[in-house]
């Protein structure tokens, strides 16, 4: 009996629409929240702190951004790393060549650069859609990635065309030990999933998903397809900028443009997929789940057979283990972890009495 | 029927005025396939107007012009009295024409509720800043559209499936949600593609009722595609007939129940 | 006057060009196989076309003489086409192409991931005897640097195209297949046996992937950048047309052509590596203007 249905009453069309109905979910997100803000800071190792839980924080941003154009705008896109690239090499830039840029306002900015590229990337997807969109933001990938790694002006010519992001500060105090890194970074993820949950909930959302479900009857009802694909685009290139940025400045620290290859617009891709598309929790699980795979194996595989396993052998079957489960949600669960959540919350809702 | 026309008549709360839309000499090509050829009539306000023909005689093509699907090569559209050069469909929206398709052409993973809202997109000025930040704009507008939302809701006696996936709903509701998200966006002129296609008598008798319900309460004009000849005859206040592409008759139900032409077009002579 | 050296670069590029374009089109071959039969994006041609090739270097390294490798990996691929439709694609049916898109990349990673456990991850070299030296009496006569194995990739690309497009149009299981294409329903309605159109289309697709893994191992060496060669059969598919073989043939030496020309005359001033994206932004400017292909049909709005 942790959830009682019985006897929450939504009087107010403003209760009926809130992010989430349920007393009992509410209670457990404000748990999560002051669990990750006030304990793990304190209580997390190092290596959780810096090597699990910050880049988990910045790719789901990263899948939220890729949510936003897929699950909820319907257009497929396979160049989320490109648009990475974009935010973690414009914040170095805008943070190396504006004296006093604040840390804040130039991870703000790289996302709006980001936005802007996004944009330029999403006109083909007034054209076409489907996969034929999916092949045109490749386009996407391999150029903006080819462009920062042949100009040398992006990575300030440095030899080896790898860059050291700058610190991070606000407001004059440096965020250098793993816990201050996670705490910023879990500020912004939360305060922009906020926003993404908004949207995804209001008119906006509901734009995305008419042009997403049956663009002729979003069109004959006066929306612009064009308007509303392309704000989709930039809207998920921002999200994908700023979580390239954390990524870079939070995680990588040392970065080089072939970072974000095309095999990381793939995860990216599979976060969104497997979290389940058009949820906001999705990206989140979906990202613990993609994260979480390699270090769950290398575990396993070093308590069965001792410490030595070749890493490209982990590697090659993280592969098999990725697409078998791709496969598998795709033909049992296309809606993805999120789907399984709320299978479970509605499990947990009847028990242990059905009615 | 004649009853029921001389009480609509008789208890009409917007009379019938003059013609808000006229349709002059619209010829529409596909290629080399002529679609309509050189088609006029006009659309009277507050009337029912129903446009009929066999298959294949450019009914459909006929309101895809009027909301600016298909442009035509001639011939000209005037919404009251302003001449229409290009028409798209967000023009058409713009200017209150609202319509449903002859296939189902509802957002199918979005509930019924959120179909409806979305509905109202002309009617709402957020932008994507004021919903992320959820400000006073925003809220203000989402619950008028709430409420008007839940108004048709309950017009259309739907409330118990406001929350439910339309894709998972029974093919006339669907079809009654699909009207509702053309009301949503409170439209002057209201086109309806085959509203009644595929139901049994008494689902073709509900939708008859919002229709003329619609009519009466808002005094929305309508225009609409049907097969049944009795719907027709029922709740139109002229009918146009379209054959291959022409029209061959134009005028009230027994008007055009009587008319040569129209008779061999329906039961088929040897031309 | 252009200068009669200048001209032969220029040429050698382009054949140079043309070849590798053959192998993007071989790629994109198998794909269209599929995508005519079952409407499916076969992603995972790429990785097929990998592990393919590899079980094929496996198979020689294990002792294997040539031809018997050859046929046990046919054999092999047959079986992989034939399972991956019984075992994946047909639990899909119906689903959307979001849906199937998605599918088929988890099928590259299995593929790719598989190949690499099976076989081992290190770069191989593929001798299929076909020396790939500069042909002497071309290049006597014209200056050129050709050899015999761009020749035989090129004649052999030939006559498996020359026998897909036979068998597409002669036989009854081409008749059928295209019947499939028009649509699953009616094909099914006059007995045609829809399960086992798929299963032979995917077992061909399978063989096509090893032709052309192996044409392409011979040149570059067996190694998991082949993945992403791949890859750019799928900008030739925008170009050619989903369904269209002649299409994307065009299209694989347009391709292959203009990349080539590019690297070589424009990639310079850029410091290189234009061809990993040229086919991309060619794909991209060809959807502007002509979304539905070389050879396709543009699509009436149906409402």
């Amino acid at each position: 009996m942790i959830y009682r249905q019985a006897g929450q009453f939504r009087t107010s069309y403003a209760a009926d629409s809130r992010a989430i109905p349920f007393r009992e979910d509410r209670v457990a997100l404000a748990l999560i929240l002051i669990a990750a803000y006030f304990v793990i800071p304190f209580t997390a190792s190092d290596y959780w702190l810096s090597v699990i839980l910050v880049p988990w924080l910045a790719l789901s941003l990263v899948a939220t951004g890729q949510n936003i154009l897929m699950g909820y705008a319907g257009q497929h896109s396979l160049g989320s790393a490109g648009f990475m690239a974009v935010g973690a090499f414009a914040c170095y830039n805008l943070m190396l060549r504006i004296d006093g840029m604040p840390f804040l306002v130039a991870l703000i900015l790289s996302g709006v650069i980001a936005a802007l590229v996004g944009v330029v990337f999403g006109l083909p997807s007034l054209r076409v859609r489907g996969i034929y969109l999916a092949v045109a933001t490749l386009a996407a990938q391999f150029f903006i990635v080819w462009v920062i790694d042949k100009f040398g002006w992006f990575t300030n010519y440095d030899t080896s065309g790898i860059i050291t992001t700058q610190r991070m500060e606000i407001f004059g105090y440096r965020f250098t030990t793993p816990a201050e890194q996670y705490l910023i970074v879990l500020g912004i993820v939360t305060a922009l999933t906020w926003l993404a949950d908004n949207m995804a909930r209001g008119r906006t959302g509901r734009n995305w998903m008419a042009v997403r479900d049956m663009d002729v009857a979003a069109e004959v009802m006066g929306l612009s397809l064009l308007r509303t694909k392309l704000q989709a685009f930039a809207i998920s290139s921002f999200y994908c900028g700023v979580g390239g940025a954390l990524f870079a400045y939070a995680f990588l620290r040392s970065v080089e443009p072939t970072a974000f290859d095309i095999y990381l617009s793939f995860r990216v891709m599979f976060m969104a997929i497997i979290g389940g598309l058009a949820t906001t929790i999705g990206p989140f699980l979906g990202a613990a789940f993609i994260l979480l795979m390699p270090v769950f194996l290398n575990t396993t595989f070093q308590g069965l057979f001792g410490a030595a396993v070749d890493a490209t052998i982990i590697s090659a079957l993280e592969q098999v283990i990725f697409g078998v489960a791709i496969i598998l949600f795709m033909i049992f669960e296309p809606l993805g972890l999120a789907r399984l959540l709320q299978i479970a919350q509605d499990r947990l809702r009847q028990w242990p009495f059905k009615y | 029927m004649n009853v029921t026309t001389a009480i609509q008549a008789a208890t009409r709360a917007f009379a019938i005025g003059g013609p808000i839309l006229e349709l002059d000499s619209i010829s529409l090509r596909f290629g080399g396939v002529k679609a309509l050829t050189n088609i006029s009539f006009n659309i009277c306000e507050h009337e029912i107007r129903a446009i009929i023909g066999p298959n294949g005689a450019g009914k459909s093509s006929m309101i895809n012009v009027i909301n600016g699907i298909y442009t035509p090569q001639e011939g000209e559209v005037r919404f009251r009295g302003e001449r229409l050069g290009a028409m798209t469909p967000q023009r058409a929206a713009r200017m209150g024409i609202s319509r449903t398709f002859q296939n189902i052409a509802l957002f199918k993973r979005m509930s019924v509720l959120d179909n409806i809202m979305a509905g109202r997109t002309l009617q709402t000025r957020a932008t994507f800043l004021d919903v992320a930040f959820r400000t006073p704009r925003s809220r203000r507008e989402e619950l008028e559209s709430r409420e008007k939302a839940e108004e048709i809701i309950e017009f259309l006696e739907i409330e118990d499936v406001r929350k439910t996936q339309v894709a998972k709903l029974p093919y006339g509701l669907q079809k009654r949600v699909e009207l509702g998200r053309a009301l949503a966006a409170e439209p002057k002129l209201l086109l309806l593609d085959e509203p009644m296609a595929g139901m049994n008598v008494e689902e073709k008798q509900d939708m008859c009722r919002f229709i003329l319900d619609v009519n009466e309460n808002y005094g929305t004009t309508i225009v609409l595609i049907e097969h049944d000849m009795g719907v027709v005859m029922d709740i139109s206040d002229r009918v146009v007939v379209l054959d291959y592409g022409k029209k061959i008759g134009d005028g009230p139900p027994e008007e055009v129940k009587r008319n040569q032409e129209v008779i061999d077009a329906y039961l088929g002579v040897a031309h | 006057m252009i200068d009669t050296v200048e001209l032969l670069f220029f040429l050698e590029v382009l054949i140079g060009g043309l070849l590798a374009g053959v192998m993007y089109s071989l790629v994109a071959l198998g794909f269209v196989l599929i995508y005519k039969a079952s409407r499916v994006f076969n992603f995972a041609q790429g990785a097929m076309v990998f592990f393919a090739v590899l079980s094929f270097v496996g198979f020689m390294e294990l002792g294997l003489p040539f031809w018997a490798a050859f046929l046990v990996t046919v054999a092999l691929m047959i079986l992989v086409g034939m399972t991956t439709e019984r075992l994946v694609l047909r639990q899909l049916v119906n689903q959307s192409d979001q849906t199937l898109l998605m599918a088929t990349i988890g099928l590259a990673f299995v593929f790719e991931g598989m190949g690499q456990l099976i076989w081992g991850v290190e770069v191989r070299r593929l001798d299929l005897g076909i020396p790939d030296v500069p042909l002497e009496w071309v290049l006597d006569s014209t200056g050129m640097f050709i050899s015999a194995l761009d020749i035989s990739a090129g004649v052999v690309a030939a006559v498996m195209v020359t026998v897909l497009a036979i068998l597409f149009s002669k036989t009854k299981i081409g008749l059928g297949l295209r019947a499939v294409a028009d649509g699953h329903a009616a094909a099914m309605s006059i007995g045609i046996p829809l399960k086992s159109i798929w299963m032979i289309v995917w077992a061909t697709a399978g063989v096509v992937a090893l032709v052309a893994g192996m044409m392409w191992g011979a040149r570059n060496g067996v190694q998991f950048a082949l993945v992403w060669l791949a890859l750019k059969a799928w900008p030739v598919l925008i170009i050619g047309g989903f369904t269209s073989v002649p299409g994307v043939i065009v299209a694989g030496l347009m391709v292959g052509a203009i990349e080539k020309v590019a690297e070589v005359y424009i990639g310079p001033a850029f410091g290189g590596g234009i061809e990993g994206w040229a086919p991309y932004m060619m794909a991209v400017v060809f959807l502007m203007f002509r979304p539905e292909g070389l050879f396709g049909e543009r699509m009436i709005r149906r409402v």
